[in-house]
């Protein structure tokens, strides 16, 4: 996978969506957490993706009269129009309880906003504006128990390109974070973005390497590990021998790590299609915020 | 990736309601293709494997889930003569050749050329098509016994009536099972589909038409092909869009013209008769729920299994049903709303819609009723847009010049009135004509600027035009004359 030129955003705000999941508060929680550390104003986003209603009844009868198109038409807009109302009022709702949470939080003037479309489409466009996403892990429309993630990050992963800060499911402050490292171009440009960024400024960080060391890794990593002393960090390293999700979820886990860097899909979708991806499977697995960097 | 979602999307989102909307359109659909194999005069297999083979390859290469395609009235119509004249074999070639032609259509990307067919043509268009469809049942009410009068009259109150008492089942069919069954029991001498033609007892196979392959074939085969293929394209984007709209989702059009293509070169091998996009089916399946592109598949796999394993029955049903049946379907087609709006919409309109309908009923032509349609309405626009030209006059330079200021759009409908409006008897030094807020946009304007400008320098009044915008100032450059030494008359009228 090549590597374009990367133009590490510094201004725009952090743009957090909402929805009525119970991500919502924390998603609110990181943002807050997000804007004070990169001084960014912050933004709230409810996305109104509307899918078509079905009617509350079964019509078999399987006859047409005089007007029987109009009034279908008539019946599914008027169908739509409510449920389009409820949401409408719903996301209302959750963009000034965002802010109440914001301002309590002391962030001036929270900006709320609310679209029409398909989320990541929306995100794509909203992207020229904004310095960093927030999401959260699961939608509304996401099943719980399966443990499956929403079918929208994942579309929103692969859709923007503005690092992406998932929320978990309770916001924690943010004392340790981890950088989940491999040597390749994606892993060490988000080591870059990371010695840029004031968002983790300060904070102790760590290495994670799954597999074996090569010769060209370990070049890599201190090359890494530099980068990040040159910017004020004092990085650590870990090796350990393993499947790339399984050890990072263990080190995660082990170590009270409370944030993970990580590169986005660095596989081809093809490769994505027969085995999934890691990042899907460390999302899935990790039960503590994740900052995609494409 | 998004292969895959638009294929989860498109098939299996609504997987109930697509199922069971397939059920309820294909019972309507047996009726209906029955009805019409018998306008076109094939026996009704011809329709029933059409149907099956149309609705089953749309449901994979059209571009609209949720609409459904099968053999047609529109479509039917636009047969008898070559079917009377010529037989099936050519009917299936025609059928083959319709669907070359539409794939054709759906790469040049004949559908952009919809914009130019106005709502009152579609309008215009349905209610012909409702009309003809109601006409086509004369037959079968002429000459008949008796009892077919009230068995027809029960048939469409069960219809109109069953809905009101439960939603449940499909009340055509109740229709056709309940007349069917006091036919068969009070042995009422009616007639009934079996003495009509043969009907299927196997599943299609694949054929070649049996025709001579020389030039005269495609003399008589491509005229009815090329109309088959306009008036199917021309339905199927009607009721593309009228599926658009009730279920706010969009369609490709190009797609669609392919995939009806592709559905009717299968159905011209495997015996059936060329089809296109049913409005009143389509309507049928997204109120019973309908979708997805599953219940076009399984409207066609349910129809063919019910006909094959069911054929003794069907058989058996009185036409008096299906005359009901489609009856009914010409009343749902028909536009009524557009009866009461000929009072208030404007004139040209409504004039655009009679001349559909008054040339299509003539000919029994949608495609000759549609291009009737299509010139009305460019010719009404003309006449409104001939309107849109205004020329004011005043005096310039203590008297010595008229300055003229045209405005609006000069073109052949409104060239005349352009002329008019200067006054050629005014014994005056210098004319100067302003035309920077006026548009000229065909030969007819330009000999009419030319012709104005010649006028008067054969007064001896010298002309001067002024504010010639860059459009305008092309034309003239490339067309007219006037401003070329020893121009004497414009060679452009």
């Amino acid at each position: 996978m090549s590597v374009k030129p990367y133009i590490i955003p510094v201004d725009g705000r952090v743009m957090a969506c909402l929805d009525a999941s119970v991500y919502s508060n924390p998603v609110v929680d990181h943002a807050v957490w997000a804007s004070r550390r990169l001084s960014a104003g912050l933004t709230f986003l409810h996305v109104l993706d509307r899918k078509p209603s079905r009617r509350p009844e079964a019509d078999f009868s399987g006859n047409i009269g005089m007007s029987t198109q109009s009034d279908l038409l008539t019946e599914l807009v008027e169908l739509d129009a409510r449920n389009s109302k409820i949401a409408i009022r719903q996301g209302r709702e959750l963009l000034n309880n965002a802010r109440i949470r914001a301002e309590q939080a002391g962030i001036a003037t929270p900006d709320g906003i609310q679209r029409h479309g398909a989320l990541a489409d929306t995100l794509t466009e909203m992207e020229s504006k904004v310095r960093l996403f927030v999401i959260g892990k699961r939608g509304e429309a996401a099943d719980f128990n399966t443990g499956h993630l929403g079918a929208n990050l994942e579309r929103v992963v692969r859709s923007v390109h503005r690092p992406l800060l998932v929320a978990s499911r309770q916001f924690k402050p943010i004392e340790r974070f981890a950088i989940a490292f491999d040597g390749s171009p994606t892993t060490r440009k988000c080591v870059e973005m990371v010695a840029m960024s004031p968002l983790l400024k300060g904070l102790p960080c760590l290495l994670v390497i799954a597999g074996k060391v090569t010769a060209d890794t370990r070049k890599a990593l201190d090359c890494a590990k530099e980068h990040l002393q040159g910017a004020g960090f004092t990085p650590e390293e870990v090796v350990v021998a393993g499947d790339a999700e399984q050890v990072i979820t263990e080190q995660v886990n082990g170590r009270q790590i409370d944030l993970l860097v990580m590169g986005a899909y660095g596989h081809s979708r093809i490769r994505h299609l027969i085995v999934g991806s890691t990042t899907t499977a460390i999302l899935r697995n990790c039960h503590i915020p994740v900052l995609l960097l494409r | 990736m998004d292969f895959l979602q638009s294929v989860r999307r498109e098939w299996f989102s609504n997987i109930r309601g697509d199922v069971l909307a397939g059920l309820v359109v294909a019972l309507a659909l047996i009726p209906e293709a029955i009805a019409f194999s018998l306008i076109a005069g094939v026996d009704p297999k011809v329709g029933l494997y059409a149907s099956f083979c149309i609705a089953v390859v749309i449901a994979f290469t059209g571009g609209r889930p949720g609409m459904i395609s099968a053999a047609t009235g529109a479509m039917a119509l636009l047969m008898v003569t070559l079917v009377r004249d010529h037989g099936l074999e050519y009917l299936l070639a025609a059928t083959v050749l319709t669907g070359v032609l539409q794939i054709l259509a759906g790469y040049l990307r004949l559908a952009d050329l919809m914009r130019f067919v106005s709502r009152s043509v579609v309008t215009g268009f349905l209610n012909a098509l409702a009309i003809l469809i109601f006409l086509a049942q004369i037959p079968e009410l002429i000459n008949v016994p008796m009892a077919v009068y009230p068995m027809v009259v029960a048939g469409l109150v069960i219809i109109y009536g069953l809905p009101r008492l439960t939603r449940r089942i499909p009340s055509p069919l109740v229709a056709i099972v309940l007349l069917t069954v006091a036919a068969v029991v009070f042995g009422i001498p009616v007639p009934n589909v079996g003495d009509k033609g043969e009907l299927p007892d196997a599943l299609p196979v694949f054929l070649l038409p049996d025709i001579p392959w020389n030039l005269q074939t495609p003399m008589i085969i491509l005229p009815v092909s090329l109309t088959l293929m306009v008036v199917g394209l021309l339905e199927s984007f009607l009721t593309a869009q009228i599926v658009d709209d009730l279920t706010d989702t969009p369609s490709d059009k190009h797609r669609e013209a392919k995939g009806q293509g592709i559905a009717n070169m299968v159905s011209g091998f495997f015996g059936g008769m060329a089809g296109c996009a049913m409005i009143g089916q389509s309507v049928i399946n997204v109120k019973s729920g309908g979708r997805g592109r599953l219940s076009s598949l399984l409207a066609g796999v349910y129809l063919l299994l019910m006909v094959v394993f069911l054929s003794d029955w069907v058989g058996l049903i009185p036409m008096a049903a299906l005359v009901a049946v489609m009856i009914m379907v010409s009343i749902g087609t028909f536009s009524w709303q557009s009866i009461a709006n000929l009072k208030h919409h404007p004139r040209t309109s409504s004039l655009v819609m009679l001349g559909t309908v008054v040339v299509t009923v003539a000919t029994h032509d949608l495609a000759k009723g549609v291009l009737t349609g299509v010139l009305l309405s460019a010719l009404g626009f003309a006449r409104k847009v001939s309107q849109v030209v205004t020329v004011s006059s005043r005096l310039e330079d203590e008297g010595a010049t008229r300055r003229y200021t045209v405005t609006g759009q000069v073109f052949f409908a409104s060239a005349g009135q352009f002329l008019d409006a200067f006054d050629f008897g005014e014994v005056i030094e210098h004319i100067r004509i302003d035309v920077s807020r006026a548009h000229f946009w065909d030969l007819s304007a330009v000999g009419a600027l030319d012709r104005i400008v010649l006028k008067f320098k054969r007064e001896g009044v010298e002309v001067e035009l002024i504010g010639m915008d860059e459009a305008s100032r092309t034309m003239v450059d490339h067309l007219g004359v006037h401003d070329k030494p020893g121009a004497r008359q414009s060679p452009a009228h």
